[in-house]
């Protein structure tokens, strides 16, 4: 099992940030590499077990499912049921904390999964730093300064 | 149940600040409100079951305990056994998880209790407020001193140039030149370091004529410095930019204003010892510790034979010895010498321009010897030492002041069971956690008074040559240390 863990600060409440990616049908409007999105189904975007079926700029496409919605503790918790990368078992955290000291956000994406050992390295960086950092850094963006 | 929940980021990387906040009796020294504390019958402070019993400013007392610690996840939770605050069923946990945009620290700290009907609204604040977010400024305060006030101007990401002292070719004092030298910014793992001060080291002479091929002819000299941090790489969990450094290290290089070390290789220096004594302790230092506690783990009682008891590292192993109740006997060339190996604990000083000095020693000890020589000699001391030994006597050569030992023979060391050792300090110090250890016994003798780093004289870089003339003319007195 390898675990990939990023965090961040982000300049704005849990409850903005929380606002932003909540909707489990949103990822192309604040995370640059993806597309387009739509959720199968006509299913609500926060209804526990949907699935979107999204698609890269680079192409890729990918099915996940969300397993677990919580407003209470700014979490989401999502699995891949579908993708072009070399991995299995995927499932993915994203979550907020609130800072009180100081109008800002923790969050944590992190994600376990199962891969060829020869896989690990470029896996563990493409998500952790190819995804993870790279949603980040658009959030830190998006809600001004660092 | 009341539930109070505080949340900070801290300006410096997980295993910083995880290292102060294991201790569950570190809060004396970064808690603002707490005045005294310790921990009930002289348990370890990481302990889980300990107990902290303390007294706040005004004049509060509380007894807590500690009921989990995880090194694994960062956390640990405590509650309180008795207080003069009406707090009930308290529990509270800390949680620090790494902020890895960035190397900072996400600290949470929570925790649930009752209190009397009314007073919810002062209690919790208390709690909050003055408990919680007052700890998050203590412990930054408590970050930042030791940290330089104002560090060195260097922007991360550039090169920059710096003084630095070459040897240009093996030879006397006059192949030692001043150079511009480029200094790359630190790449993974790496720190770089703005010098403070430099220590001069017999080893460096070797290295300059030739003895010990240890540098290339055109490289810079020098095996340790202090410092402050000016800027680290990706991956440096240990230190962080401002921070008061020091290292000794293996290749030589340290003879320059600015240099981008390993981070692993740094150990922060403690508030209270200055630059000039960390760079005149720090390797000789590092090489009593393991001289003493490692190498020949040192017993009361036993006899030590100093050689050059007088400089740098005789003075510290000459220190070090006699305070853990060795009787120490020291070799020097002058009275002058004389006078200050005595100062420095030996019971006996043997002053001798020959090497001659195994007679003196069986006298010194009614015939007993050495149990442990440490020496710098070399090769006209062989046959001294041997005759100076003990039975099962151990010989510690580190230094080859008259040449180095060619050729040594075995049947010398059958004689009385003797065992001969020659070591290498960087092999002591290549696992940054025995690093640390061998650090942390030092700064504490140093603090105790056990170890009294001697500085000699202090040098401008550019006065090098002269510091080493007067290191090899062995006129120099205590530990020599170069000012960039």
């Amino acid at each position: 099992m390898i675990r990939v863990y990023t965090s961040s600060v982000i300049d704005a409440s849990a409850d903005a940030v929380w606002g932003v990616i909540r909707d489990f049908n949103a990822l192309p409007s604040w995370l640059p590499i993806v597309m387009e999105s739509r959720i199968e189904d006509g299913q609500p975007a926060d209804k526990v077990g949907c699935v979107r079926a999204f698609r890269m700029r680079d192409g890729g496409r990918l099915r996940e499912q969300l397993l677990s919605l919580s407003d209470y503790d700014y979490q989401c918790v999502y699995s891949i049921l579908e993708s072009p990368m070399p991995l299995t078992n995927y499932v993915a955290t994203l979550k907020l904390t609130p800072v009180t000291d100081g109008q800002r956000a923790f969050a944590e994406w992190s994600a376990e999964f199962d891969c060829d050992p020869r896989d690990e390295r470029d896996l563990a960086r493409n998500i952790g730093q190819g995804v993870f950092q790279l949603g980040f850094d658009a959030l830190k963006q998006r809600f001004g300064r660092r | 149940m009341q539930k109070v929940v505080r949340t900070a980021v801290i300006d410096a990387p997980l295993p910083r600040v995880w290292e102060i906040l294991r201790d569950f009796n570190s809060h004396t020294a970064w808690h603002p409100v707490v005045a005294q504390s310790e921990i009930e019958g002289n348990e370890p402070s990481d302990r889980v079951g300990c107990v902290r019993n303390f007294t706040l400013k005004d004049g509060a007392r509380i007894r807590e305990q500690l009921i989990a610690l995880s090194d694994r996840d960062h956390t640990f939770t405590y509650c309180i056994l008795d207080a003069d605050v009406p707090l009930e069923r308290y529990v509270a946990t800390v949680t620090l998880k790494p902020v890895t945009d960035g190397n900072r620290t996400f600290w949470h700290w929570q925790s649930t209790f009752r209190t009397p009907p009314g007073r919810e609204r002062e209690l919790t604040d208390m709690v909050g407020k003055g408990v919680y977010e007052g700890g998050f400024a203590g412990l930054r305060q408590y970050l930042a001193r030791g940290r330089a006030a104002s560090g060195p101007a260097v922007g991360s990401g550039e090169t920059y140039e710096t003084d630095a002292v070459v040897f240009e070719r093996a030879g006397g004092p006059e192949v030692l030149k001043l150079r511009r030298v480029q200094v790359p910014p630190p790449g993974p793992g790496e720190a770089r370091v703005c010098h403070a001060a430099i220590g001069v080291n017999y080893f460096d002479i070797y290295v300059r004529s030739g003895v010990v091929p240890a540098a290339t002819p055109g490289s810079v000299l020098g095996m340790e410095a202090v410092g402050v941090v000016t800027d680290v790489g990706p991956d440096v969990t240990n230190v962080m930019p401002g921070d008061r450094v020091a290292y000794a290290i293996f290749p030589p290089g340290s003879y320059c204003g600015l240099r981008t070390v390993d981070a692993q290789n740094l150990i922060r220096v403690p508030e209270d010892v200055s630059n000039e004594v960390a760079a005149a302790g720090l390797l000789k230092g590092l090489t009593a510790e393991y001289l003493l506690f490692r190498l020949h783990p040192l017993k009361a009682g036993e006899v030590v034979l100093v050689h050059a008891a007088a400089g740098g590292l005789g003075a510290m192993v000459t220190q070090w010895a006699s305070a853990l109740g060795a009787t120490v006997i020291g070799t020097v060339s002058s009275d002058e010498k004389a006078r200050d190996a005595r100062a420095h604990g030996c019971r006996h000083v043997i002053v001798t321009s020959d090497c001659r000095f195994a007679e003196a020693v069986r006298r010194a000890t009614d015939g007993h010897g050495a149990d442990l020589i440490i020496d710098g000699l070399g090769e006209r001391g062989v046959s001294e030492n041997l005759a100076a030994a003990a039975m099962f006597g151990h010989w510690v050569n580190l230094g080859n002041a008259t040449g180095p030992i060619t050729a040594l023979s075995v049947a010398g060391l059958s004689d009385k069971s003797v065992t001969f050792t020659r070591p290498v300090l960087f092999h002591y110090t290549a696992d940054p956690r025995r690093l640390g250890a061998m650090a942390d016994r030092l700064w504490a003798a140093i603090r105790s008074g056990a170890v009294r780093p001697v500085i000699g004289e202090t040098f401008a870089l550019g006065m090098v040559a002269e510091a080493h003339r007067r290191l090899e003319s062995r006129t120099s007195r205590g530990s020599l240390v170069l000012v960039p």
